[in-house]
Parts: C-alpha cells; sequence; structure tokens
C-alpha cells in the first residue's frame, strides 16, 4: 500500500526542459508545487570536459533509469532497440546535455494545411498525413517565446523585428517583438568561411540561436567556447538548464519542494475523470502524491507511456484516452541522411559548440516555391565548430584510405581537422500509421511495459531529405570542399531527442489529446508539457518551442487556477 | 544493453586514478613524438615500455592484444602509435569496468586469432613478423570483434589520459589536437593559426569530479 504524502496544489512529473520552466509561472503565482524527478541533482564540478565519458560512453545518461525504458522500435516487421536512450533523468534533464539550440518555429509550421492548400492545393498534402494547423499562430506564441528567451537567456541575432528585416538574421523567421536578450555566439574561422560561401550562392547565412551566454548574463558565466557542450553539460554554467536558471529561481519562491529519484508510474483518476495524484517509487517503496492538478513533462515517449498504463474505470484505455488518441500522430525529425565533407586544408574546429554555428533557413518549410516539386516542407542547414580527438580519429576516410595501418595513420594524422559534418533538420509530417504505444513483451525493472514506436518516414520526408542533401552539397562544393559523403536515406524513425506528437494539442478532442492550453480535453485537471504536444516538427530543434507552451499552460492554470483545480 | 558496473567502490575509482598518474609518468623519450626518430628506434622504445599489472586480460591474452594494437594504429615514420598510446592497457583496465560486458569476447577473439596464427603460419600471433600479422588481421577485417578491437584502440590511443592510454599525450600529439581547455579565445578560433599542445587532462583541473568519470558512474543512483 502506498504511502500517502500531504496534498499539494499542484504535482510536476519531470524537471527537464519543460517542466523546469513551467513551475516558474506557477511557483511566483504562490500555489505549491512538488516535483517528481526520476534522476538527481549534478553540478558543473560533473561536467568534465571528457570525450570518451560524454561522448563514447554516453554518461550520464547510461546510468539513469532511463536506460531502462528505452522505447522499441516496430520497424519494417522487425522489433528493434536503441542501445541508448537520449533522454536523461536529472534535474534539468536532458537539457543539461542538449545543444542548445533555441529556435521559434516559423509562421507557416503552425498553418501546414491551410498555408500548402492556398498555395498549391489541397492535393499536395500528403493523403495518409494526420497533420492540422496548430489551434494559433505565431502572433499567439511569440510573448511567451519572448518571455522565455529573456528567463532562460537566448544569444541570437533578430532577423524580423516588429516586421523590420534585418539581414543579419533570419529574414525567414516571424515578427519578433524585440532582439534577442544577447547578440549571438561569436563566429569562427570556419562558420566564417562558411557564411561568405552560403552568400556566394545567394543564400542567407546567419548565426543561430543559443541558449548559451554570448556575455555574462542573469549572474551566469559567458560561454567559454570549450568544445565540450555537445553531450556534456556546462563547467561553467553558461548553457543554459533549468538546473541553473528557472528552477532555482521557483525555489526561491518557497513554493516549489522537488524530489528526487521519484520513479512514477502512474496517474490516479477518479470516476468522474478528474486526476487525483501520482503513484511513484523510491527504492522500491510507493508513495502517492495527490494533488489538485498533475502537470506531466516527461518527455514525448514517457508522456504516452505514462498516460496508457495509467487506466481507471474513467480510463479503461489509459488516462485521456477516451479518443484513442493518446500515441498518435508521432513524428520525429529525421536526423539521418546527413552530409561530411572533406576539405583541403586544417578547419581549426577543435574547439567551439555546436550551437556556435551558422544557419541556411532558404531551404526550410514553405520558405522556396515548391511548385515544380514533389514533396512540401524543408530542411534547416546548419554547420558549427565542434571535434574531438576520439571523433576525429573515427572519421570516414573517403575511399581514401584503409581502415587502419600505417596508411590509415598517415590519412588521420593529415586530415583529422579537415572534416565537417552538417546538421540537417527536415520537415516531418504525422501519418495515420506512425504512432506510440506500450510494447507487448519488452517490460522495464518494476514490470511496466516499455513505450514502443511504430513509424516509418514516408515519401515526402524521403524526398525532401534528397533534395536537402543537393543543397548542403552545394554548400559544401562552394566553400571549397574535396569530397563529399552522403549518409543513406533510410526510412526507419528511430529513438530520438527530437521526438513530437503522442498528445497533440488541438480543438477537436476527435483528433487531440490536450486542448489549445495544454490540457485534456477529458481529464480537465491535467495539463501536459513537451514537445508531446506539438503538431508539426517545423526545421528546427523543439525545445524552445516546448518551453514557450509549457509557459504558457502553466501561465493559464495560474488565471485559471479555481476553474481548472476543483 | 549495455551492462553498467554500479558495484564499482569509490575507493576503487580513486585507486584507478591513481594508477594513471603512474602511467603518466613513462619515460620522457617517448614524449616527443614530433622528433621522428627513425622507425627502428621508436620500435625498440616501444618493446621496452613495461607492461602494467594486469586487470582483465591474462598474459597471454595481454600479448595477442599488443600485437593487434601495434599493426592496427603503427609506430612508424609518423611516429608513436597504439603501443606508446598503452591502448592495450586501456582496454585491459576498462574490460575490468565499463566494458566488462566485451570481456568474453575478447577471450573468443583473441584466442581465435592465435589459433589462426598458429593454423596458418605455424607460431602465435604475437610473434610473427608484422607482415603476416597484418595477412592474419586482414582475414579477420569483417569480423565483429576486429570492429570492437578496432574502436577499443582508437579509444586508447585518442581518450583523455584518465583511461591509462593515450600515455604521454601521443594521440592527441598525432592528430595535433592541442588538448583540453576550459578557455578558448576568438584567436584560437581562427583558421590558420596553430595552437600549442597544452598536454592536460580534463582531470588535471581541479575543478572536476574524477569520481564521475569512467562512466562507473553510481552517482546518478545517488541520494
Amino acid at each position: 500500500m502506498a504511502t500517502r504524502l500531504k496534498d499539494t496544489d499542484v504535482v510536476v512529473i519531470g524537471l527537464g526542459a519543460a517542466g523546469g520552466v513551467g513551475v516558474l509561472p506557477i511557483a511566483q503565482a504562490g500555489l505549491d508545487i512538488v516535483a517528481l524527478e526520476a534522476g538527481t541533482w549534478l553540478s558543473k564540478k560533473d561536467f568534465a570536459p571528457d570525450e570518451l565519458r560524454n561522448n563514447v560512453r554516453d554518461w550520464p545518461m547510461a546510468v539513469q533509469k532511463a536506460q531502462h525504458e528505452i522505447p522499441t522500435q516496430r520497424v519494417l516487421g522487425a522489433t528493434l532497440r536503441a542501445p541508448s536512450h537520449p533522454m536523461m533523468n536529472a534535474v534539468g534533464g536532458t537539457s543539461l546535455h542538449y545543444w542548445a539550440q533555441s529556435w521559434r518555429l516559423n509562421p507557416w509550421d503552425f498553418k501546414v494545411v491551410s498555408e500548402t492548400t492556398k498555395r498549391y492545393g489541397a492535393a499536395r498534402i500528403p493523403k495518409e498525413s494526420t497533420v492540422e494547423d496548430w489551434p494559433f499562430g505565431l502572433d499567439e506564441l511569440e510573448p511567451f517565446y519572448d518571455r522565455v528567451e529573456h528567463e532562460i537567456g537566448v544569444s541570437g541575432q533578430a532577423g524580423n523585428i516588429r516586421g523590420a528585416i534585418d539581414r543579419r538574421g533570419n529574414i525567414f523567421e516571424g515578427p519578433r517583438s524585440r532582439a534577442f536578450p544577447m547578440p549571438p555566439l561569436r563566429g569562427t574561422g570556419f562558420t566564417e568561411m562558411m557564411a561568405s560561401a552560403a552568400r556566394s550562392l545567394g543564400w542567407h547565412a546567419f548565426p543561430g540561436p543559443a541558449a548559451i551566454n554570448s556575455r555574462t548574463y542573469d549572474g551566469r558565466s559567458a560561454c567559454m567556447y570549450h568544445g565540450f557542450c555537445n553531450k556534456g553539460g556546462c563547467h561553467v554554467d553558461a548553457k543554459n538548464s533549468p538546473l541553473v536558471t528557472t528552477i532555482p529561481k521557483a525555489q526561491k519562491t518557497g513554493h516549489l519542494s522537488v524530489v528526487t529519484r521519484a520513479h512514477v508510474t502512474t496517474i490516479e483518476a477518479d470516476r468522474n475523470g478528474r486526476v487525483t495524484g501520482v503513484n511513484y517509487l523510491t527504492d522500491g517503496v510507493e508513495y502517492f502524491q495527490p494533488a489538485k492538478v498533475v502537470l506531466l513533462a516527461t518527455y514525448t515517449y514517457e508522456n504516452t507511456r505514462t498516460l496508457l498504463l495509467s487506466k481507471s474505470p474513467a480510463f479503461p484505455n489509459g488516462l485521456s484516452n477516451n479518443h484513442g488518441q493518446v500515441g498518435r500522430h508521432y513524428f520525429s525529425h529525421n536526423q539521418t541522411a546527413g552530409v561530411t565533407a572533406l576539405f583541403p586544408k586544417n578547419l581549426n574546429n577543435w574547439y567551439g559548440l555546436p550551437a556556435q554555428g551558422v544557419a541556411i533557413d532558404d531551404w526550410a518549410d514553405d520558405n522556396f516555391d515548391h511548385a515544380g516539386l514533389d514533396f512540401i516542407g524543408g530542411g534547416n542547414l546548419w554547420v558549427f565548430s565542434d571535434r574531438r580527438p576520439i571523433g576525429a580519429a573515427s572519421m570516414d576516410t573517403f575511399r581514401r584510405a584503409p581502415a587502419w595501418g600505417s596508411q590509415w595513420k598517415a590519412f588521420i594524422k593529415e586530415n583529422a581537422d579537415r572534416t565537417n559534418s552538417s546538421y540537417l533538420q527536415k520537415t516531418t509530417l504525422p501519418y495515420a500509421d506512425n504512432y506510440l504505444d506500450l510494447d507487448p513483451t519488452v517490460k522495464d525493472p518494476v514490470g511496466n511495459p516499455v513505450c514502443r514506436i511504430n513509424a516509418t518516414f514516408k515519401e515526402n520526408e524521403m524526398k525532401l531529405a534528397a533534395f536537402i542533401q543537393d543543397k548542403m552539397e552545394a554548400w559544401y562544393r562552394a566553400a571549397g570542399a574535396i569530397e563529399i559523403q552522403r549518409q543513406p536515406i533510410v526510412p526507419i524513425m528511430g529513438v530520438t531527442t527530437h521526438a513530437y506528437g503522442g498528445t497533440r494539442m488541438g480543438d477537436n478532442p476527435d483528433t487531440n489529446v490536450v486542448n489549445r492550453w495544454g490540457f485534456s480535453h477529458e481529464a480537465p485537471n491535467l495539463g501536459i508539457l513537451g514537445a508531446s504536444v506539438m503538431g508539426t516538427s517545423g526545421a528546427r530543434n523543439p525545445t524552445l518551442t516546448a518551453q514557450a507552451l509549457a509557459w504558457r499552460t502553466a501561465e493559464h492554470l495560474v488565471k485559471n487556477w479555481k476553474a481548472i483545480a476543483s | 544493453m549495455r551492462k553498467t558496473d554500479h558495484g564499482l567502490s569509490r575507493r576503487e575509482l580513486l585507486k584507478r586514478a591513481g594508477l594513471t598518474g603512474a602511467a603518466a609518468m613513462l619515460p620522457a623519450a617517448l614524449s616527443s613524438p614530433t622528433d621522428a626518430a627513425p622507425e627502428a628506434a621508436q620500435a625498440a622504445a616501444a618493446a621496452a615500455i613495461p607492461r602494467e599489472p594486469l586487470e582483465a586480460l591474462t598474459a597471454a591474452e595481454a600479448d595477442v592484444l599488443d600485437a593487434i594494437c601495434a599493426r592496427l594504429i603503427p609506430t612508424d615514420e609518423n611516429g608513436p602509435g597504439a603501443k606508446e598510446a598503452r591502448a592495450a592497457h586501456y582496454i585491459d583496465r576498462a574490460l575490468a569496468g565499463f566494458l566488462a560486458p566485451s570481456r568474453q569476447a575478447y577471450a573468443a577473439g583473441l584466442a581465435d586469432l592465435d589459433r589462426r596464427a598458429v593454423a596458418s603460419r605455424g607460431t602465435p600471433f604475437a610473434t610473427l613478423a608484422p607482415a603476416d600479422q597484418d595477412a592474419v588481421l586482414k582475414e579477420i577485417e569483417t569480423t565483429a570483434f576486429f570492429t570492437l578491437v578496432r574502436a577499443h584502440t582508437i579509444q586508447g590511443t585518442f581518450c583523455d589520459p584518465f583511461y591509462g592510454g593515450n600515455a604521454n599525450f601521443v594521440g592527441w600529439d598525432l592528430l595535433d589536437y592541442p588538448g583540453v581547455r576550459t578557455i578558448v579565445t576568438a584567436d584560437e578560433q581562427k583558421i590558420g593559426i596553430t595552437l600549442k599542445p597544452n598536454h592536460k587532462s580534463a582531470y588535471d583541473y581541479a575543478m572536476f569530479n574524477k569520481a564521475t568519470a569512467g562512466g562507473h558512474g553510481d552517482h546518478g543512483n545517488e541520494a
């Protein structure tokens, strides 16, 4: 029998990028929050610049609870399982080691259906796709983007302030109400070389937005550019994570109580369909945390899994799943199909970070005419300064050398600092047969099924990937690359950090789990935070959007406390 | 799924950190890879490297592994290789820790290589001439064991010396990697500049926590 703990106003499940931000407006409003986090507290002394540990051995993710909960993938008749889970259990969550690229979605991403129909006709939307327009446009989310950018500290160059275009920034972005709180991270010799090559092609190069301090901000240090941001935490707290930004602020209010090592199993609901609290385990001991409102903020895969595991008389098929929508409209960025280049000179990319790069948005979203093309959407091209020795020595030899021995050694000695790999994020649409459910056989150590991914990239995503590879190759060639390697374009949609859907947001309860405010259509005092509520991916990292939505849901809760909590 | 050895005590970790310190104090003659010594002299120096106490492998297994590493990343006109980096030492230690799940694969793979050497050339792998060793390695190039040992040899040659490989920073010097820094200036990110290697391990900086290194990290499960 679970120990029943003292009642609280709000329980938040998961203190990562979304939950860690969402707690702040609630705590500041004076509501009492208990935050349940599976991981523990880490700090900058834990973030040594150690490639073997961080990049090869996946510490600290490898020792987490999540490692026993890696989703399975059902692909083309086979069931696969990745060796590690991209999510991390810790106060701050995966944002401890994320790249901190902090993009706003472009205006088109909110209106894929209506804009595509208007410009090219409804027939251009793939028939099997379940994509919908968001229930609101960028203008509705803009104040929340702005608020979060200033709370967590985002560096960047604005491209559109209230309609005034600034060509130093992204000319395709929607209007923002003011500049970024900090100038962009500095360029490098390599990023300047690539930006210049892009301009020679007539493209618009600009520094990407990053939740990393380009100067001292809010009492935290500026970035040291030391080169271990990629899968590592920040040793000077220059990189945002709620661990160093919103969570400490929320704690100062006296209204946030953080419980670490809390392994949440299910959310309880009463016969009226209202949630009543959360069951969790610590060292095998069961606890029940009652609350007036539950905010689920565990990650896309775990949000779906937790709901499907939480069955009750009111919700026999899983919490908030009486319309059968939990797990539906799942998709992820196609992070495969990359392009790698070899240059005839050293690039000096030994330092820097994945967020210190240069972006091209000319081929993203609907920023170019698709009239003569056979797909919709696009991709953001991104190159950056980032290299470490094991990774460098493991480089592709571009068919110029064998894989070992003296010739190989001579090759890597000459070329270790001469390659670059691009990061190409591309539109992925949701489809009727791409979804998440519970694995029928694979269970976690407490006996609960893990999440299963049933999804493949479809024709639209595959054609788009080839198109973007062409553009990336052209960019590298313009910069003087002497060899190009294209990764294969495969339909496998694996487990990823850029996972969306499963609890989609929309006005129609027949096709969406949460309403336009992020609260369940079926359980009115259950809110859901994270990219699981997003219905489109855009061509850029999801975190800032998930955070802006989290802030908006939290603020809605505060403003409507009486109506939602009772 | 990857097994992590939660059983390792903090004391054990610190002991290993100490061992790393000892491994870093190898003869100074080996620490200047840029003075391209003649191959014979390099090889003689490599042969003279004393083997650290073994933690997972048997002496016979370690002989085979040393020989494999020395062929994968040879000591040659481009300077020291995996032998001088003590890649085999890195692997041996890791097989007693983070890489323990690969221990059986090493037992089987090393024995198989020796059998092949004896069968085709009448002598154990470690005592074959380098060209013959290469020929035997070519036979197993497409096996899972070869992929494993190649990856681990690269790790042992280019990892932070904290882990018992990349001794005297010979791996990093081979790549002209200027070393772990905690602050990097704008000038240091320009194309065409040459940075002097600083020969520092991450754990030479006092601010970092050695107890969470090595992927052994029970840290994530602590209260």
